[in-house]
Order: C-alpha cells, then structure tokens, then sequence
C-alpha cells in the first residue's frame, strides 16, 4: 500500500507512452497505407484510458486515506475533511483537475474508438491518433509541471493544509467534470476536422460523425456552466450568477463556439456548404477548450478563481498550445484552401439564417475573448494595468444576444435553400404581435424600461415561434395531432427544447435584473426589517461547531402577512485548518423567487451586518440550462446517427 | 489572395501567442519591498519556549535570518531540513511562528527538530504585516544592527542561500 | 450583375454591416468601462484622475481600519509600503478582508485623494507557492 503513489505515478509515465505511440504509429500507418499499424488505434487507446483511469483511482485513494506524505493531498486536504470533500479535493488543485481533465480526455477517445465501427476503415484510427496528439501533450504536462504525486518524504506533515474552503460544497464535487466532460468533448469534433484534413475527404460526412459527439460535449458544457454559475450565487454570498470573471469567460467561449459549431454542422451536412468555415470553428471551438485552461493554469490573468499560477507550467502550456493549434491552422491553411464548394446556397434560404446565426455567436465569442484578454493586450504594450468590468460586458452581450435571440426564432421556420417570404410572414405576424403586447401588459405592473420591455418580447418571441412552428409541423396532415407529434424526429424535439431553454434562461435573467429587491443594513437582536411584501426579524446568533470549521449562525424570521413562513440560518464559518472567514449564505428557494440572506461582520452590541436580497425568477436561469441541455442530449439521440455509414 | 485569407486564423493566433508569451512570468500581484534597508519594525511578541515578551533589543547581536514558518504551510516543511543544516553551518537564524497555533508548533519542532535560536509566536499575524509579508516562507536577512537587508519570498534551498542570502550575512 | 455574384456581393455586404456595428459597439464600451490600476504611489504622486472609475490596490495597513458603529460605513488605508491611500467603502467587506492582506478596491477618488469604492475584491489564498518551490521539491523528488 505505500508504494501506490509511485505507482500511480508509474501508470501516468506509462500512459504518455501509450499516448505516443498512438499519436505515432496509426498517422505512420495511414501515410504506409498499412493494415496493422492502423488496426493498432483502438487497443493504444484502450489500454492509455485503463492506465490513467488507475492512476486517478490511487489519487483519490490517497485522500480518502489521508496520505499527506504526498504534497498535493496535504495542500487540498485534511483529515477533518467530510469524506466526499476528500474525494472531490482530488480535483480541487491543479495538479488534480488537469489529472481530471486527461482521465476524461482518454474515456472520450475509448467511446470514439468503440463507435468507430460505423466510420471507414482510415479515418477511425486518424481520428483516434489526433487525440493521441492531444493526450501525449497533456500527459507530459502532468509529469513535467504538476505531477500530483510528489512526495514530502522525509518531513511529512502532520496534517494537510485543507481543502479550500469555497469548493467544500456539493455544487464543485460535480461542477469541474461536468465542465470538462464538456472542453474535452470539443476535442472529439476537433480530432474529426483534422482527421478530415488529413485524410481530404472533407465532404459532408466528416460533419455527420461529429454532430452527436459535439452535441453532447455541448450538453456537458452547458450543465457545467449553468453549475458553476448556481454554485457562484449561493457559495460567494452575494447572489450574483455571472460575474463576468476570467475563468468563467474561459467557460463561455468554447460554450459559445460550440453552439456555433453545431449550427454549422447541420448546414454542412445537410447543404454541403461552409465547409472550410465549419472545420475552422471546429478547430476554433477546441482552441478556446485549450485557451481556457491555458488562462486558468498560467497565472497570466488573475481572477477570483485562481489557483496557484506558475509561470513555468505557463510557458508549458503556451507552447502546448502553439504546437496543437498552431499546426492545426497551418494545416488548415494548406488543405483549407483547395476545398470548392460547388453547391451555392440560397440567399432566403435557412442556410442562410444559419449563417447569421454562425457570425453573431462568433461576434460574441470574439467580444468575450477581447475583453478577456484586453488587460493583457494592454499590458503588454505598457500602456497601464486595467480591468475589464462587467460593465462591458454587459454592454456588448446583451444586444448582439438579443439579436441572436430574434433570428432564433425565425431559422427553424425557415425551408432550406430557399424561403418565400410570404410563408415567414405567415408564420411571424401572429407570434409577434402577442410578444409585443404580452410583454407591454407585463409591464404595466411595473415601471415601464424599453430595454427590458424588448427583452422580455424577445423571449416570449422566441417561445411564441418556436410553439408556431410546432404547431405547424402537426397539424398540417390529416393524421391526428399526437401521431404527428410521435412521427417528429428526436433531433427536432431536441432543437424546440434547446430553444425553449434559452428563452426560459433569457426570462429569468430579465426578471432578476428587473423585479430583484436587497438590502443591506445592521441588524440587532429583535430587530425588523420590511423588504418587498416580506418581513425578516433578526433573533440573534449562535454558536455551531462544524467537522472541520466553527460559526456564528444567524437565526433570521422571515413573515408574510404576519405569518412566519420560513426559519433561515445564514452562517459566518471559521475554517480552522486555514484560518479562513467564510460566508455560508441562507436560501428560501421558490420557483418564481428566492429569498436570499448572507451575514456581513459582526459589529457593536451584538449586531450584524446583514444582506437580504430577493431575487425573482433566479432558478429560471438555471432551468433553462437543464432544458437547453436536455435538448443537446436528445439530438444526440436522435436514431440517424446510429446507423452505419459509407465513406 | 484567396490562399492568404486561409492564413488569417494562423497568423492572427501567433500574434496572441506573442503576447501571452510575453506576460508569462509577471506577477500581477507584485508588491515591493520597501523595508530593504530600513530597520526592524518595533514589535512586542512571546518566546515560544519561555513564555517571555521579546522585542527589538533582545535580537541577536550578528546578523541573522528572520524566517516566517508555520504548521499549516507544505513549503515550509520543504524548507525546513535546509534550516537545520544552515543552523549546524552556524548560520543564526530566528523563527516566527505566522498565524499558527502554538501546541502544534512545539509538536512539530520537537519531530523535527528545532534550527531556531529563538521562537516567535505571531498568532495574528501582526508581526507578518509589518514585515510586510505576503506569506508563508519568507525569510528576511538582518544585520546585528537591526537593520534588514534582504527579502525572500518562498523556501530557502541551498540554492538560494548560495546566490542570494549568503552575500548579505558578512 | 451575375447571379452568384451578386448572391456573394450581398452575403459579404452583411456581414460587414454587422461586423461594423459589432465593432463600433466594443469600441464605445472598451471606452467607457476599462478601470485603470493605481498603487498607492501612483494615487500620492498625483497620477491617477479624480472622478473616475480606477482600481486601486496593496496591503491594508495595521489598525487603519474604522467602523462606524451604526452604520455600514467602513474606512482604512492600503500601502504599497511608501505612500498609503484612505478608502471608503459601505457594505460588507468580503470575508478574506483582513488587516495585512493584499486587497483591491474599485471606486472614484474624491477632492480630498479618498477613494470612495463600490467594490473591494480581497485575495483568495493565503499560502504563498513560488515558482522556486516547485523546482526545489522536484529537486528534492529526483534525488
């Protein structure tokens, strides 16, 4: 048993070897046109996924036994810890989560491999290969910069220095894998592009096989983002859900990209067009998977999210970077441009649509990734040290999203090649014209703001079209409704729930920034206070003693009507192992609002600083996440994609 | 011309690369030293093994290291087996104890074993906020004036002490 | 004009059309919502403007920090350990604020060179892990 880490470090050595020779010998194979260095892919791949699978089983058998001879576990661990807080503090530091993100780098390529029965004979092993490239870059990382095996032989610590406290909560235990399982997917349709390169055949096929897996690399991403956000609101003590930080910008990106990718997939697909542009983004989409991580591991852009930054790993991974995008659009370069597409594209067509779909979310991904990177751009000229605030953001975002939002709603309508304009008028009137007054008598409860006004019309839009175009799809033949409903493909649900999700995102966002009350004020014992049609009476405090940490908890009455309705504890935590002061916010969750109370300091007499705010329709944003990926999950299913398929 | 247009994405990217290449390794957090050549800040803190008040007057008359150690911290026990060597060296050097607890400081020097001449406790970390300290190790050169004469942030190696500290002890 | 032609002449026409307003609309919010950085020499020396939004930043100095005992008003000193700047700031102080830490404050400075802030950010780690002491625990592991 004391020699599992070593072994597990082993295990890591032998799988970048593995990874090597599967980057090597299936790409030697293909150019050799030989059989049994192609055939090779898929045991490599299989063998790597065991070899790194194990060694993130000993990692976090290591914490579970508190081995704090290794310096990754004594610096993310303790031994008061909760037991699953030991487990998931297995990727709560760098080393850990880029161990993470390799594990489910190289099961992403086994499931390729299992699948690629369906793909011709060389470009299952090219494709395979390419994520080899990928793995062998990352694995030499681990083993080179930030081995999470070291170990603090002879001075071993008596105890670890604790996991901070801010991932100690359910919401990190599944937030980071879900997050990756969404970068690392990217790398699928990435290896796919390239593997499309390569072999030439960039025809509308290679778009086929990289639907599903980028659907539910998306799908991933999307919980992962709609987490971290939910885990931002109730852990950081004041109720915000996006904070326009770094690494969630990092987050965004390829979350954005990707939904471009996938829009552009079907175009290629079905139409054969924008094929050069869809391998691009293809390649653009994992870049940014890579960038992020880049900006997060490099220490080259602080945010409150940092973990321990090192200009080391960070020259590491700039030239990780360089070699794996770099190439990959010198590559494109080359083959990119021999590529004629000879079938043209309608103008009224939904291709078109598509199109203005593509350079919206690009236009956004580019004002993300600008703003990301303006303080750096602007260092480096040495023209000061800024930051960029959410202000920005906000000003850039939500317009060309909105924009976005309004296109939504007419592409699906739209025939390909070509749409008369008869039909979208057809369709459009009606859906319009109820966004507009629905949206109007909404605000006439309410002080009237035209840009809200506008928001919310295009969200009840967005649902108003996609209801139409539902409609219109069943009930358009004799059949009765519910055996037209059945007949749709998944594929179409998939789409109408995605969109759904974005609107009902799009409504609590509105109603958040728009009907949100807070306060903050000092509160003594017996101390009232009123805040929208609730009362909050504050009893006092008392002591708690935790596993690993020791609070003052705010015992807060909350009345409606001179009922009590609910009891909330709000807490100020002392973690003990790290001395550190954290807010543990208390939530009254409701579907059309949440109550929302975090304690400041303590102040004279007994009194608190405390921060009551109440936010409507919060978990709206968060809901709509779950639809949009519960769309992402249903395309992926959709029967198509699960036949067998000729070159 | 139209090949040029498929080098955009390439040429735009290694332009990126130049410039991230360029920021790696500043610190974006890099606050100054501004004690280096000023005299120990006044303090008032308990001798771990005595339990008396110590101040200014009762430093060492040599030059010596100041180090800022605690339990909680994994560099500090990197560097601690360094220490007991420079200490065996005849190299004086004092310790404080940063936001720590004292029982399990005096457990862990007595595993150890103990390269300081004198113990602080600093349990506050006040102390640390004179030095100006950012966090745990960091090592301080004082001449037997009182006066200091370099800032380390991070553990001490033999490295370390071979390039940078030794120099300022004479 | 030819057809296909055209058809291109009109998709590019609109993506520039876009890709302007894009444009315009990143230009005007880079220019009004980028915060510079300050440090406490800087803001001494006379160097950073008043009135407008900046970022000011270093240690908080020792027993700097008042409260007013009924209200949320809070005022201390931050110090780059040659000149100091007062802050002003009401509301809860983010749970790392702590007298000696490293912190950050956005806001406006008024007549009198007090920053008065809307947001103070305040480090997340106390530990402090250089890159020398990665390399000297690889060095301690390879031997």
């Amino acid at each position: 048993m004391i020699m599992l880490p070593e072994i597990g470090h082993y295990f890591l050595i032998l799988a970048m070897l593995f990874a090597l020779a599967l980057a090597i010998l299936p790409m030697l194979g293909y150019w050799q046109r030989n059989a049994i260095l192609l055939a090779a892919a898929k045991p490599l791949t299989y063998v790597m996924m065991a070899l790194t699978c194990a060694s993130f089983l000993i990692l976090a058998i290591a914490f579970a036994r508190d081995d704090f001879s290794i310096l990754y576990v004594s610096q993310n661990s303790n031994s008061l810890l909760p037991i699953w807080y030991k487990v998931s503090a297995v990727w709560g530091g760098h080393e850990g989560s880029l161990l993470l993100w390799i594990t489910i780098l190289t099961l992403w390529a086994s499931l390729v491999a299992y699948k690629s029965e369906t793909l011709p004979n060389s470009t299952g092993p090219v494709v395979l290969s390419v994520l080899g490239v990928v793995a062998t870059g990352f694995l030499a990382f681990i083993l080179f910069t930030s081995s999470p095996f070291i170990r603090l032989l002879p001075d071993q610590p008596v105890d670890g220095v604790d996991l901070n406290p801010l991932l100690q909560d359910i919401g990190l235990i599944i937030h980071p894998p879900m997050l990756y399982m969404g970068y690392v997917g990217f790398s699928v349709a990435f290896a796919f592009a390239i593997a499309a390169l390569i072999t030439g055949n960039l025809n509308a096929s290679w778009a086929r096989w990289a639907r599903p897996w980028t659907n539910v690399s998306w799908a991933f991403l999307t919980l992962g983002i709609a987490l971290g956000s939910w885990w931002a609101y109730y852990e950081l003590g004041w109720g915000g859900w996006w904070f326009w930080d770094p690494v969630e910008n990092a987050s965004l990106m390829p979350w954005l990209a990707g939904t471009a990718l996938i829009h552009s997939l079907a175009v290629t697909e079905k139409r054969g067009v924008f094929k050069s542009w869809t391998v691009l983004l293809a390649i653009f989409t994992f870049s940014l998977s890579l960038l992020g991580t880049f900006l997060v591991r490099s220490g080259v852009l602080t945010s409150v999210h940092a973990f321990a930054s090192d200009p080391t790993r960070g020259v590491f991974i700039l030239a990780l970077l360089v070699i794996i995008i770099g190439s990959s659009l010198f590559l494109y370069a080359l083959r990119a441009s021999q590529v004629k597409s000879q079938v043209s594209f309608g103008l009224t067509g939904r291709e078109s649509w598509l199109l203005i779909n593509n350079i919206l979310l690009t236009i956004l991904t580019l004002t993300v990734l600008l703003g990301t990177l303006y303080p750096l751009i602007f260092d480096a000229f040495d023209l000061g040290k800024i930051s960029v605030g959410a202000p920005y953001f906000n000003a850039v975002f939500s317009p060309i999203a909105l924009l976005l939002i309004v296109f939504m709603g007419i592409a699906p309508l739209a025939k390909w090649h070509s749409t008369k304009g008869a039909l979208l008028w057809r369709m459009a009137w009606l859906p319009a014209l109820l966004a507009v007054t629905l949206s109007a008598l909404v605000f006439t409860f309410h002080t009237f703001d035209a840009y809200l006004w506008l928001s919310f019309a295009i969200a009840l839009w967005l649902v108003l079209m996609c209801v139409r175009d539902w409609l219109d799809k069943v009930l358009s033949a004799r059949q009765s409704l519910w055996q037209r409903a059945r007949k749709l493909p998944r594929h179409y649900y998939g789409m109408q729930l995605a969109h759904m999700g974005v609107a009902v995102s799009l409504i609590g966002v509105i109603f958040v920034s728009m009907n949100s009350t807070e306060t903050i004020v000092r509160m003594a014992p017996g101390d009232r206070v009123t805040l929208g049609s609730y009362e909050f009476e504050f009893l006092g405090t008392r002591h708690v003693e935790g596993p690993n940490y020791t609070a003052d908890t705010g015992v807060i009455n909350v009345y409606q009507d001179g009922v009590v309705i609910a009891q909330m504890l709000p807490q100020k935590r002392l973690y003990k192992a790290r001395q550190q002061m954290m807010t543990e916010a208390a939530l009254n969750p409701g579907f059309t609002r949440d109550l929302y109370i975090s304690l400041g300091e303590p102040l004279a007499n007994g009194a608190w600083g405390v921060r009551i705010y109440i936010k409507s329709f919060v978990r709206w944003i968060w809901l709509g996440g779950l639809l949009m990926m519960a769309g992402g999950l249903l395309a992926a299913w959709d029967k198509r994609y699960r036949r067998k398929i000729g070159a | 011309m139209k090949k040029i247009l498929f080098f955009i994405p390439f040429l735009v990217f290694v332009a990126l690369g130049v410039v991230f290449y360029q920021q790696l390794g500043k610190d974006t957090e890099y606050m100054p030293s501004a004690l280096v050549g000023k005299n120990v800040p006044e303090f008032k803190l308990v001798n771990m093994e005595s339990d008396t008040v110590v101040s200014n007057g009762d430093m060492p008359n040599e030059p010596y290291l100041l180090n800022f150690w605690a339990t909680w911290c994994p560099s500090c026990s990197a560097e601690h087996a360094y220490l007991g060597e420079l200490a065996e060296q005849g190299v004086n050097i004092v310790g404080v104890d940063y936001k720590d607890e004292p029982p399990a400081a005096k457990k862990w020097l007595a595993e150890r074993g103990n390269p300081y001449s004198l113990v602080l406790l600093d349990e506050m970390g006040r102390f640390g906020v004179d030095m100006g300290i950012t966090g745990a190790p960091e090592t301080f050169v004082v001449s037997a004036e009182g006066k200091i004469l370099y800032r380390h942030q991070g553990v001490v190696d033999a490295e370390v002490w071979e390039n940078l500290l030794k120099e300022h002890m004479q | 004009m030819h057809p296909v032609r055209k058809k291109r002449m009109i998709t590019i026409a609109v993506i520039l059309v876009i890709l302007a307003a894009a444009i315009g609309l990143v230009m005007y919010a880079l220019s009004q919502n980028i915060n510079l950085f300050y440090s406490p020499t800087q803001i001494a020396q006379g160097e950073a403007p008043h009135n407008v939004t900046i970022r000011a930043g270093g240690m908080v100095v020792e027993g700097s920090v008042e409260r007013h005992s009924e209200t949320l008003d809070v005022a201390f000193s931050v110090t780059d350990y040659q000149h100091n700047v007062r802050i002003q700031y009401t509301g809860i102080l983010p749970d790392l604020f702590r007298e000696g830490q490293g912190i950050v404050a956005q806001g406006k400075l008024n007549e009198n060179g007090v920053l008065i802030a809307s947001e103070v950010l305040a480090k997340h780690d106390e530990e402090y892990m250089p890159p020398e002491v990665t390399d000297a625990l690889e060095k301690a592991k390879a031997q």
